[in-house]
């Protein structure tokens, strides 16, 4: 129990109340921008690094993580109310969320969606604390190979669902991974779809186009339905906290899985936004509710949020004790460590233990205080959908473009984002889905660049990817995603008086 | 925040003050009018990124400027996007730049338009050191064992080098060691030098190139091994950062018998038509900020090489690593037809 | 994902636009036409299958291909099937609606270039509450000015991340 008592040690440096102010500081300026698309948790860390730099690394350490749990928090908060992710992880949140909002359920879902990400953010930290030495030798196992495996996992995991023509789910798909494509080759470093085109180098960021696709998308087919907001006749009183908290136990298995699913992928090091699409994917295939997903079930708020936070806890892991980022944040705040005077790695946790200890027990405290703020400002979020239609649009197409911009400090990004906007508007018109889009674009890149590194080491033989019994699992595991649908279906007809498979929708 | 508040408060105030000061006298010497645009050529939480930061920070601390720097990032095109920017904001004063290697090699690979001498050198922070790395269970401990494994490898088997980035400086070390063993790497980039030497000590590649601050913690804690240097001389750093040796006992490449020296420019251009107080301005900031204790301390410990340089000397040596490069990447056929 | 009955209007003539099998083809078209160009440029920088894996051009030319194919698939099914969706796409009153949103937002977009994005921000929501909303002066002033300031202070000032400015900051001093 050398961690227990290592972990007291750095409760006693929260102690001091200059952290505790630190820390509540971090946590409101990261839901803060959390709240505001485009300026994500990195960037924010990134713009506010030099501020820290004459604090003690404890105190600055702990304002810059608090910022980074505020924003894990903050960016459900857009993605239920508007339908525009704050942030690149809370994508899976607005599939079910915005509908909650719509359905004047928007408390509830606030509520989920926040409680999730503290369940996920608690298991996360419980793994820190006790299995940080296994769990980084884990870590380690994984190359190229194994992290194509998982990509394909998320994938598999996450299509196969729906009930739009298949030809439009495929193309709108492989559009995403086109557009994924553009801009320069991770592994030749040559130079694809740019067309001797500047503005293009930079390619299409996955948040930009989901700022479009969504929140302009949303704005123009609210316009056509009418001008208004549905849901703006929701009660809010502080009880729906409650009520909410009172349905969650039931879900206690699927929050188990989105919480392992989420600390895997925060350690190998995966992110938080593949995190959530696979929870997403693997709660609707094995929930009872499965069916309703994307109807504004409160599950499938809950579900990814809760693997989200848990990912982004957990990739502080392999960023203290390996040096390697789990997630872009984590990249930044190990940019911090260095700055601080601090070396990651191994030794951290034997030479800098006040830190460490420090680190992790904030997050313990980091994450309810992060609780208490955002619940409380869940009636006053909630209460934002009565603003009325023609006062609220233009605020918030105002903040996609602020959001549009700042992801790269790019102009035209805004114009490509009022692009997506159409193209969201008319996709859904039409038919054509938007999730198969938006996840192919934020994996395609990810995805091509370790299988191809696969192939760069296995000189071309795709027998690398049933090399060692980890990466054959993940795979074999992935295959057996993809055709869930039909081996669940065989599976029901094998057993004796099982119902009969529901006709496909 | 309240510090920045504050800070912004005093500045404008300043900066108000100057401007009062400075109108009867004209353009006596130039300081800046407004915030200055820091711009990297790279993504957030790499190398030049950390060195903006911390010089951004450094200069708040110290209060060295009248007006605020913030740092913006534009990564698109392994850079490119940050140089064409900078390159286009010709008569913009308020606008620096730090570079990396990819100011040299980004136009030779992927044939957008721009060359150091677009824009108006202003000065050299340091140099990035390289240090090749194994895995610290291979059997051999210096670089001679290594090339003698390397050749005797199979040649279905070859040794496989992680790097970062594509037709960069990694790479471009790797196909210097090719080209002076006649034996062939497997190059495989990833995205980041923390990613690679993670890698390392998984075991999935045999060697790399990491800068040294990439890889220190994992030497130290035993996981890896540096086998020598790519610097003409050994580095100055004698302090000890493992049980039984310090930075200075590093051989350089060339004495361990593998004649190569690379090192990575880290240094500051402003747009072209700057002018010469313009430029005169923030050399003397960044000699100010190379006084400063806190870049002392972050020189040592990233094991920098600490060449300053500025005016002709500096660009002087910008042409001739622009030659290097040239030759190098052509050798190595990494050039965009 | 939508569940509007857009059938239900496609009798009135005066409401009526384009049906969604026009629209479909249209889009199928324009899939079509994009995924050519991923092909083709993916085929100038190499799409085969190389000693030591795929080329930076074989996963797009694939991907590419696959759009092509199912979006001629989409065609075909729209074109030749016994049951073609001659609902209306839009409804006029509908259409009018949406430009309503997206005219002045292409307006404000343009502007952002021109006067930054602070001041282009400040007329834009004032144009858009003004117009649709038909609040009066008093209204308008606070939030429209109110917003565009609250933006300027957190990013210009606190976050200290420059976002596009025009002629009025420069004046300003900024």
């Amino acid at each position: 129990m050398e961690a227990l008592s290592s972990l007291i040690g750095g409760f006693s440096v929260l102690a001091d109340p200059m952290n505790i102010v630190y820390m509540f500081v971090g946590i409101t300026l990261g839901v803060l921008i959390g709240v505001l698309p485009g300026l994500g948790g990195a960037n924010g860390v990134a713009i506010l690094l030099p501020l820290t730099f004459s604090m003690t690394p404890v105190s600055a350490i702990i304002m810059l993580s608090s910022i980074y749990w505020g924003a894990l928090f903050g960016g459900a908060i857009t993605s239920i109310l508007f339908n525009i992710p704050g942030e690149p992880w809370s994508v899976a949140t607005t599939f079910d969320g915005h509908p909650m909002a719509q359905k004047g359920k928007a408390g509830e879902a606030l509520t989920g969606a926040f409680t999730g990400s503290f369940i996920g953010a608690f298991f996360a930290v419980l793994l820190i604390t006790f299995l940080a030495p296994v769990i980084a030798k884990f870590a380690l196992q994984f190359g190229p190979a194994e992290f194509f495996a998982v990509y394909l996992l998320t994938f598999c995991s996450f299509v196969g669902m729906g009930k739009e023509p298949p030809f439009k789910v495929i193309a709108a798909m492989m559009l995403g991974f086109a557009l994924a494509a553009v801009g320069i080759d991770t592994v030749t470093g040559q130079l694809r779809m740019t067309f001797g085109s500047v503005e293009l180098l930079r390619g299409f960021d996955f948040l930009v186009a989901v700022i479009g696709l969504f929140g302009v998308g949303e704005i123009l087919l609210t316009m056509e339905e009418g001008l208004a907001f549905k849901g703006k006749s929701a009660s809010i009183n502080a009880r729906v906290v409650f009520q909410t908290w009172a349905k969650l136990p039931k879900y206690w298995v699927g929050c188990l899985r989105s919480a392992i699913v989420g600390c895997w992928m925060g350690v190998t090091p995966g992110g938080a936004t593949p995190a959530s699409f696979m929870s997403y994917g693997l709660a609707k295939k094995f929930s009872k509710n499965g069916r309703n997903f994307g109807k504004g079930e409160l599950e499938g708020v809950v579900m990814p949020e809760v693997a989200a936070h848990a990912a982004g806890t957990s990739a502080l892991l392999p960023m203290l004790t390996l040096g390697i980022p789990g997630s872009p944040t984590a990249a930044v705040l190990l940019g911090g460590l260095l700055i601080w005077g601090l070396q990651p790695g191994p030794l951290l946790f034997v030479e800098q233990k006040d830190f460490v200890w420090g680190l992790i027990a904030s997050i313990y405290l980091g994450n309810i205080a992060g609780l208490i703020v955002v619940l409380t400002t869940v009636p006053i979020f909630a209460a934002i959908l009565r603003i009325p239609f023609s006062v609220i649009a233009p605020i918030i197409l105002v903040i996609c473009a602020v959001g549009a911009y700042t992801v790269h400090n790019a102009g035209l990004d805004i114009a490509v984002m009022l692009i997506f906007g159409v193209i969201g508007y008319l996709f859904k018109k039409l038919n054509y889905p938007l999730a198969p889009l938006v996840l192919a674009l934020v994996l395609g890149d990810m995805a091509e660049s370790s299988f191809r590194q696969a192939m760069l080491v296995s000189q071309g033989n795709l027998s690398i990817f049933w090399s060692n019994p980890l990466v054959g699992s993940i795979v074999t595991l992935a295959l057996v995603m993809l055709f869930w649908p039909i081996i669940g279906a065989v599976m029901q007809r094998l057993r004796p008086g099982g119902e009969k498979p529901a006709a496909a929708e | 925040m309240k510090l920045s508040i504050a800070s912004a408060f005093r500045k404008s105030v300043a900066a108000a003050a100057v401007a009062a000061v400075m109108a009867p006298l004209g353009a006596l010497a130039w300081e800046p009018t407004k915030t200055v645009e820091f711009i990297v050529p790279a993504g957030t939480g790499g190398g030049a990124d950390q060195m903006a930061r911390m010089i951004q920070g450094i200069i708040q601390k110290n209060n060295l400027m009248n007006q605020s720097l913030v740092v913006i990032n534009k990564s698109g095109g392994a850079g490119a996007e940050g140089f064409l920017d900078v390159k286009g904001s010709a008569n913009n004063p308020h606008k620096i730049i730090i570079s990396l290697s990819n100011l040299f090699t980004t136009p030779l690979a992927t044939g957008v338009p721009f060359k150091w001498d677009d824009m108006t050198p202003v000065s050299m922070l340091a140099l990035d050191e390289f240090v090749l790395w194994v895995n610290a269970k291979a059997p051999y401990d210096d670089v001679k064992g290594f090339l003698a494994a390397m050749a005797a490898a199979p040649a279905d088997a070859p040794f496989k080098m992680g790097g970062t980035g594509s037709k960069q400086e990694d790479q471009i070390i790797t196909a210097a060691i090719e080209q002076k063993t006649g034996k062939k790497f497997i190059y495989v980039p990833y995205k980041g030098g923390g990613d690679v030497a993670a890698q390392l000590v998984g075991g999935h590649v045999t060697a790399s190139v990491n800068n040294p601050i990439e890889a220190v913690s994992q030497w130290r804690a035993g996981e890896l091994k540096p086998l020598c240097v790519f610097d003409e001389q050994r580095l100055p750093y004698k302090e000890p950062v493992t049980a039984k040796m310090s930075w200075g006992d590093i051989p350089t490449c060339k004495e361990a018998g593998l004649d190569i020296e690379y090192l990575m420019l880290r240094g500051i251009f402003m747009p072209p038509k700057a002018t010469k107080e313009q430029v005169e301005y923030f050399v003397n900031l960044f000699k100010k900020v190379r006084e400063t204790p806190e870049w002392k301390e972050f020189m040592q410990k990233g094991a920098f090489n600490t060449t300053a340089l500025t005016g002709p000397e500096y660009t002087a040596w910008l042409g001739k690593a622009a030659a290097t490069h040239k030759t190098l990447m052509e050798n190595a056929g990494f050039v965009a037809k | 994902m939508t569940d509007h009955a857009h059938g239900d209007h496609a009798t009135d003539s005066t409401e009526k636009t384009v049906t969604n099998r026009t629209m479909d083809v249209v889009v199928a078209l324009a899939f079509m036409g994009l995924a050519a160009v991923v092909m083709s440029d993916s085929w100038r920088i190499g799409a085969r299958w190389a000693s030591d894996g795929p080329e930076a051009g074989y996963f797009p030319f694939y991907v590419g291909l696959l759009m092509f194919i199912a979006s001629a698939g989409t065609l075909a099914t729209a074109l030749f099937t016994k049951h073609p969706d001659l609902g209306n796409f839009v409804d006029r009153s509908q259409l009018k609606s949406v430009m309503q949103v997206l005219v002045p937002t292409c307006i404000y977009v343009g502007l952002i270039f021109v006067l930054g994005i602070y001041l282009a921000s400040a007329i834009f929501i004032a144009f858009f509450m003004w117009w649709l909303g038909k609040y009066p002066i008093a209204k308008i002033i606070p939030v429209s000015i109110g917003v565009p300031l609250m933006l300027f202070m957190m990013f210009e000032v606190w976050f200290l991340v420059p976002l596009p400015k025009g002629p009025l900051e420069t004046a300003l001093g900024y």
